[in-house]
């Protein structure tokens, strides 16, 4: 009896505090949605209507729309070039463990600190090269350009992101066993054939863990953007994540960005559940 | 035989590729050392003469040792309280998922995973204001509390591994649930505790937006809110702006350059569990 009591002891003080820091906020923010208040003073009870203006308003779509454009190339940019460099990496080459505590010294860097300095990169070092090389297309600031800046935040983002994803290919390559490769070869398999048909699907449940992770990452990029272009030029790389923070804090939407964020929130759970059904589906049929 | 032997042209291609991290770091450090008239063009030539007073100029500006102190006092302390709380938490989950209660409880915490932090992000700063928590010690609470999800789910995969037979024995020597987990099963998850660890070390050292969002003081600032704080007065001074970012970055690196087999093992064993 009294081991038993000790186990509640055990959870608690974290019940409590979890409740007070985690769900009680969560359960706030719910409450906000449906308010008009704007972060302080009194407010009133404004019912969906929050919702419902959220899709009229153009500055929200927007956002989502640079968001999941943005998510989804990065995404899938990161994971190709980590598996890439991740096949390099496990195979006959030397200086290999040089070269992977290099390939993950991104992912122990501030993502801020590394935006500031890639805003550094990309405003004066990258035109300065192109100008020299003749390349008028990137011979001015990207991050200035509305249409071109989305694609420095994907640079800056793949850059730190794959550095994570290569440890865990690598480490999914290493369990395959050379002997199944050996055979393969003795078969006549090519490279390619060799990845695609033995390979890629013994190292399936890593790929569907790094995409699951990298898309929810990325849906909730904000260190990156306010190193980079805090969300501009114009509003052309507000992402969802930054227009709740400057909307929600300085901008008297506390309600209406209260909303936003439970959309958001709504979205991104059925996002990752549908990633993982789909991949795990795939996983099963490779 | 000859398919063991290693291949020189990959070596090399790979060696390329590693020079996409390098190279900006080499940046930064060149940066640096250089005088503001030196700055024109592509920047990646060497300083002529290295300006080591960039160093002791950011060093005042930004108010380097209090930065740092703040972000390793927060560090150190979220790491300390969450090794010693999640584990303990996990303990009691993982021993009692037979009970609905603890079941419930298990998917309580790890359920967090899926919420992101801006759906809470404006309640909590009203909260932790309200409490008088919008400081240091505020930060450490929601790095151990806000951990607790992915570590519980980390810690209790880990404990199920672990035999009960080793409890049962110092249980009949008369030891309590309480001595039998600090004296057999913590000293047991010491790998668990290194990923948790290092995992929370990375979190709390580089985050940006929980420290922007709590903290009220200018005196509380971490690193990386100091260099966002600071962005208007270095616009036109590159060089010193450089100084203050690789100091910045300079005591993750080291760390990791000094633990580096520890520290990627780590964060492996985190993310295939």
């Amino acid at each position: 009896m009294t081991t038993s009591r000790a186990y509640y002891w055990m959870v608690l003080p974290a019940l409590l505090l979890f409740l007070v820091f985690h769900t009680v906020p969560v359960l706030q923010g719910f409450y906000y949605s449906l308010t008009d208040s704007p972060g302080y003073g009194s407010y009133g009870f404004v019912g969906l209507r929050n919702y419902a203006n959220l899709f009229r308003d153009d500055r929200i779509l927007d956002a989502y729309l640079f968001t999941f454009r943005f998510a989804v190339v990065a995404t899938v940019l990161t994971n190709a070039l980590a598996l890439a460099v991740a096949l390099g990496l496990n195979a006959r080459i030397g200086f290999r463990t040089a070269l992977r505590g290099i390939f993950f010294i991104p992912n122990v860097l501030a993502i801020l600190i590394i935006g500031y300095i890639f805003n550094y990169l990309f405003a004066n070092s990258l035109p300065a090269i192109a100008q020299a090389l003749g390349i008028t297309a990137l011979s001015t600031n990207i991050l200035a350009d509305p249409g071109l800046a989305w694609l420095g935040i994907v640079a800056v983002a793949t850059w730190q992101a794959a550095a994570f994803n290569i440890i865990i290919y690598l480490a999914g390559l290493q369990t395959i066993s050379d002997d199944v490769r050996e055979a393969a070869t003795i078969d006549g398999a090519g490279a390619w054939r060799q990845f695609r048909s033995i390979v890629f699907p013994l190292i399936a449940p890593f790929f569907t863990i790094n995409m699951v992770l990298s898309l929810k990452n990325f849906l909730q990029v904000f260190d990156h953007i306010v190193a980079l272009t805090n969300g501009g030029p114009g509003t052309a790389t507000t992402s969802v994540s930054l227009l709740i923070y400057s909307g929600g804090l300085e901008g008297g939407e506390y309600a209406y960005q209260t909303a936003n964020a439970v959309v958001y929130f709504l979205v991104i759970v059925a996002v990752s559940a549908f990633q993982l059904r789909v991949l795990q589906r795939r996983e099963m049929s490779a | 035989m000859l398919s063991r032997s290693v291949n020189p042209w990959l070596t090399a291609l790979m060696a390329a590729c590693a020079m996409t991290v390098l190279v900006p770091l080499y940046f930064t450090v060149v940066t640096a050392l250089k005088q503001p008239a030196e700055l024109a063009g592509a920047g990646f030539d060497l300083p002529a003469d290295p300006q080591w007073g960039n160093f002791a100029t950011a060093w005042r500006l930004t108010d380097y040792p209090r930065a740092a102190l703040n972000s390793a006092l927060i560090t150190v302390g979220a790491v300390i309280l969450t090794l010693l709380t999640n584990s303990l938490v996990a303990y009691a989950i993982a021993r009692n998922l037979h009970r609905r209660l603890f079941k419930g409880l298990y998917f309580y915490f790890v359920s967090a995973l899926f919420v992101p932090f801006p759906i809470i992000m404006l309640p909590v700063i009203k909260q932790t204001a309200l409490l008088g928590l919008d400081n240091q010690l505020g930060l450490i609470l929601l790095y151990v509390v806000y951990g607790l999800a992915f570590n519980i789910f980390l810690y209790v995969g880990y404990i199920k591994s672990i035999p009960r037979a080793l409890e049962e024995a110092a249980r009949t020597d008369g030891a309590g649930t309480w001595t039998v987990f600090w004296k057999v099963i913590f000293p047991l998850l010491a790998p668990m505790n290194a990923t948790v660890g290092i995992l929370t070390f990375l979190w709390a050292w580089n985050d940006f937006l929980l420290p922007l969002v709590v903290l009220s003081s200018p005196s509380a600032r971490t690193l990386p809110l100091v260099q966002y704080v600071f962005q208007s007065q270095f616009a036109t001074d590159y060089t010193t702006a450089f100084a203050s970012y690789l100091m910045a970055l300079a005591p993750a690196l080291l760390v990791y350059l000094l633990a580096q087999r520890w520290v990627i093992s780590g964060v492996l064993r985190g993310a295939i569990k």
